[in-house]
């Protein structure tokens, strides 16, 4: 039923903020912005106990414990990025939410460079040597 | 949840009284008590909102491992 009170909590916000974007658009602003927080702050609880699982399942299946830290910190730059770029969006400046994605992307390939790398090298030791 | 919904209904209702006490004030033609009411209000709703964005990036930061 927490899906049901997800839904309501949008519903109720939107018609405050439709109210309110009347008189001040700058408080409709900061209250998009609490709303879409405070969700988001809600989900982020629940994928907790998912992430623990998956360390666990990691730690058994002895994957080494630095490429499930990579995956996890491109997911979190994922997730803030998107929601950061769309709160922007929302205030209708358009080019600095594609430049917050844009520096979303670009941490992501920096922090993949390293798993990247020891992907070229393993294919490079399959190679036969010389030739 | 430990931060209430009510916060968002806080919100709105300080936008709301805002908008009023500044059309009244202009009414009454003090322009620029109007505008620092204004201030003060987002001020206040500021400092609400950028609480609580701490918070979500200090849950983000433990989740997912950032150092």
């Amino acid at each position: 039923m927490e899906m049901i009170q997800i839904i309501g909590l949008g519903l109720i916000a939107t018609v405050l903020i439709l109210v309110i974007r009347e008189q001040k658009p700058m408080f409709a602003f900061l209250l998009a912005a609490f709303t879409g927080l405070f969700i988001f702050l809600y989900v982020i609880g629940k994928i907790e106990a998912v992430i623990t699982v998956l360390e666990d399942l990691a730690s058994k299946s002895g994957i080494p414990s630095i490429y499930l830290k990579t995956v996890l910190k491109i997911i979190g730059i994922a997730y803030i990025a998107e929601f950061g770029a769309q709160i922007v969006r929302d205030a209708g400046l358009e080019s600095i939410a594609s430049k917050i994605e844009f520096a979303g992307k670009i941490f992501i390939l920096v922090m993949a460079v390293p798993i990247i790398n020891v992907i070229v090298e393993t294919v490079i030791g399959l190679l036969p040597a010389g030739s | 949840m430990n931060i209430d919904v009510s916060a968002i209904f806080q919100i709105a209702g300080i936008g709301i009284i805002i908008a009023m006490i500044h059309s009244v004030l202009k009414q009454m033609g003090k322009e620029d008590m109007a505008h620092w009411v204004t201030v003060i209000g987002f001020v206040v709703v500021l400092f609400m909102v950028v609480r609580l964005l701490n918070e979500l990036f200090q849950e983000i930061k433990t989740i997912f491992l950032f150092q």
